[in-house]
């Protein structure tokens, strides 16, 4: 329980967070810009989950387990899509998704 | 009694071992090599085969005046239709199969021989001794084969051997299509002699020719046709249209009309082939096949089965005769030659009793099919020597030859006496007692068999002129005589023509197994008119052809319409031309196509065009841009989300 702030307060605060990420990954077309939208909106669950946690069931340390999981897992992702982006700009010396839409019909 | 013939298996096995070494070496192991290969294997199966009639007729086939089966068993119960009915895999040795072993092996051999020459530097070589192995193999085990379903497989693997054969020449169009044309009438045929088989083994509850021939079973079968217990069609009992659908299987093989029309053509096939593929060994399967079921045939519904058999072989045996007269390939005269005098030993096996000395006819059947293989083989053999001498298979390219092929012109003439019946040759004493069996039985089939006796003596003096006297052709290159290893095999069957009429037949085959004793009366009026019938045919024939004459083309117009009927073999091949086409192709098979085309295929297309046309316009969506798959994903996400929440 923090004093002063309750759940839905909490809640709203990571859901204009992940809609920011959703919009940002939606319109931006630089792949670096795309990533970072994406790692708001995992933020935004790790939040979810901790706040959660914390306010129904305080005892139990589950959600906050989880949470570092979900960071450890968005380091490994970041690393994996900076080697992704960084081959694809040695390929096509861009890094904009509209410059790469080679798989379509 | 068992194990005294426990090598017998050996005699099969030895031409498909060959046939297999000889396969998979065909492109190793050359010319002459190969040719001494198959040689030596069928030596050893000809020797073993002597071995196994020797011992069979005069060491322990006979037992208390009778000659007893023997049933080399190699597997009992080989394939189980149910607990009653299993098909075993054994051997069946009794007279006729010894003597079909001793015919079969004689005539191979002899061609293996006569092939090291004729087929000398042919690029087929090796090839052509590993299909001689597959046919021997597969016509001696249809010899020894213990049961009808043996025989049926035997039977296809002649059909294959004969198939491979006649198309051995694969680069010439008519060879081939004479090949598909042999392979298609039998297998049409071989489709009543299967459904004949299994109607057998249906109502006789076995496949075995022990089981089958035994009183036991044709009395029982005897019984229920006389009780009405038994499905009948058209007045005849199942059974006896059992028996005449195999007989229907026999005469695909053996040429009988209406089936006959593949043999001619089969003669494009190579020459030693011809001789011991479509002269001597498998065209008399059918022949063999009637002999094998002759108890059934017999017995059977007082023997109407039989009947037939008589009136198919004496129609064809008249019929091949008249064609006969009238072919100018040499080949063609002696394919249906053979045809006619296959029709002679249907007709002999049709009009005999049989037990005792009323079981002639079969006997005459038997050892006529044993003298004509010799004596046929001898004529093809004799025939190809000439064709290798001049390039030609037509008459009119001949002429003259005696003074060229000495050794050939005497062996020919020697099998044309024997065909025509003048003694002392061969084919007198088989032919002679053929037509006193048919004499006994009906003076109208009697009659078909001394017409066709002097039709035969005629053509084959009409051949024998024509070829080595007549007018002297001009020769480019002059002919010269065959080599050793053709004149071999040919001189070889020359004093097999000469001394297998002398083989006392009665006592070793005969329809009951029971030895009886008979022999020529001289005096007989109707030995004395087969034999002047025959001279009268060789008479004849030296009239019109010994020196040119103008009589031959004088006969052809007075017989007019009917000397082009006999010439165009009356039209036969023609009519089954328009059967198939005229009818069967354009009434039954274009329909079923146009159906098959337009309304199953269209079906189908209707399908692929629909999936293709929707493909079409989806695909669109596909963009190749991440955020619009993006976006679908996020709307559908909300979508779900706003439907959960509105219906909850």
């Amino acid at each position: 329980m923090i004093e002063g702030v309750s759940l839905i307060e909490i809640m709203s605060l990571t859901t204009i967070l992940f809609f920011i990420g959703i919009y940002g990954f939606l319109t931006r077309t630089n792949l670096i810009a795309m990533l970072m939208s994406l790692e708001l909106m995992v933020n935004a669950e790790a939040i979810n989950f901790v706040a959660i946690n914390k306010y129904l069931s305080p005892n139990i340390l589950q959600g906050q387990i989880f949470s570092l999981f979900i960071i450890a897992l968005a380091a490994a992702e970041t690393a994996l899509a900076l080697a992704i982006i960084l081959h694809l700009y040695r390929l096509t010396v861009t890094v904009d998704v509209k410059e790469v839409e080679e798989l379509k019909y | 009694m068992m194990n005294a013939f426990s090598y017998i298996y050996l005699i099969p096995l030895i031409p498909l071992l060959t046939f297999l070494f000889l396969g998979f070496t065909a492109k190793k192991i050359k010319e002459p090599l190969s040719g001494y290969i198959g040689t030596a294997s069928l030596t050893a199966v000809f020797g073993l085969s002597l071995y196994t009639a020797y011992k069979y007729f005069f060491e322990i086939g006979l037992v208390n005046g009778k000659y007893q089966p023997v049933t080399v068993m190699i597997k009992q119960g080989w394939i189980h239709f149910t607990d009653k009915l299993a098909i075993d895999l054994g051997v069946l040795i009794d007279p006729i199969s010894v003597m079909m072993l001793v015919v079969v092996s004689t005539i191979s051999l002899m061609v293996h021989i006569y092939s090291l020459g004729y087929m000398h530097a042919d690029t087929g070589f090796s090839r052509f001794y590993a299909y001689l192995s597959l046919f021997s193999f597969s016509m001696l085990g249809l010899v020894l084969s213990s049961n009808l379903f043996m025989i049926y497989i035997f039977w296809e693997l002649v059909g294959v051997s004969s198939f491979l054969l006649i198309g051995f020449y694969f680069e010439k169009p008519s060879a081939v299509s004479a090949s598909k044309k042999a392979f298609i009438v039998t297998r049409f045929a071989d489709m009543f002699f299967l459904i004949g088989i299994l109607m057998i083994g249906y109502f006789a509850q076995s496949f075995d020719f022990e089981t089958l021939n035994s009183p036991a079973t044709y009395n029982t079968i005897q019984g229920w046709i006389a009780h009405h217990q038994i499905a009948s069609f058209m007045g005849l009992s199942v059974f006896t249209w059992a028996l005449i659908l195999v007989y229907i299987g026999g005469m695909g093989k053996s040429a009988m009309f209406p089936l006959h029309i593949w043999l001619p053509d089969a003669m494009e096939g190579p020459t030693p082939v011809s001789a011991l593929i479509h002269a001597a060994t498998m065209v008399v399967a059918g022949v063999f096949l009637v002999a094998r079921l002759y108890p059934l045939y017999f017995h059977v519904q007082d023997g109407y089965a039989l009947r037939v058999v008589a009136v198919v072989g004496a129609f064809s045996a008249l019929f091949a005769a008249i064609i006969a007269l009238t072919q100018e390939d040499i080949k063609r005269v002696l394919a249906f030659s053979t045809m006619s005098q296959i029709g002679y030993m249907m007709m002999a096996l049709g009009v005999s009793g049989f037990s005792g000395h009323e079981g002639l006819g079969y006997m005459a059947g038997m050892f006529h099919l044993f003298t004509h293989a010799m004596f046929k083989a001898l004529l093809f053999l004799t025939a190809g020597a000439i064709i290798h001498a001049v390039h030609s298979n037509f008459m009119k390219d001949m002429g003259g030859l005696n003074k060229y092929l000495p050794v050939s012109s005497a062996v020919f003439l020697i099998a044309a006496l024997a065909i025509s019946g003048i003694p002392p040759f061969a084919g007198f004493f088989s032919k002679d007692e053929i037509l006193t069996a048919a004499f006994e039985y009906n003076k109208f089939i009697w009659l078909i068999g001394f017409l066709v006796a002097g039709l035969t003596a005629f053509y084959m003096f009409r051949l024998y002129f024509r070829i080595f006297f007549n007018k002297q052709t001009h020769y480019e290159h002059p002919p010269h005589e065959a080599p050793y290893s053709m004149l071999t095999a040919m001189v070889f069957l020359g004093l097999m023509t000469i001394i297998s009429g002398f083989i006392p037949f009665s006592e070793l085959v005969s329809a009951d197994r029971m030895p009886f004793h008979s022999a020529i009366e001289w005096g007989d009026p109707l030995v004395i008119a087969s034999i002047l019938m025959g001279l009268t045919g060789i008479g004849v024939a030296y009239l019109m052809y010994y020196k040119e004459t103008n009589y031959p083309k004088k006969v052809a117009s007075a017989m007019g319409v009917w000397y082009q009927w006999a010439k165009h073999k009356f039209y036969m091949d023609e009519l089954y031309i328009f059967i198939t086409h005229k009818i069967v192709f354009d009434r039954i098979s274009k329909p079923i196509a146009w159906f098959d085309r337009n309304v199953i295929d269209g079906f189908m297309n209707l399908l692929g065009v629909t999936v293709e046309k929707t493909a079409e316009r989806l695909k669109v969506i596909q963009t190749g841009r991440m955020q619009d798959y993006a976006m679908y994903f996020v709307s559908g996400v909300i979508a779900i989300v706003m439907l959960i929440v509105y219906f909850r």
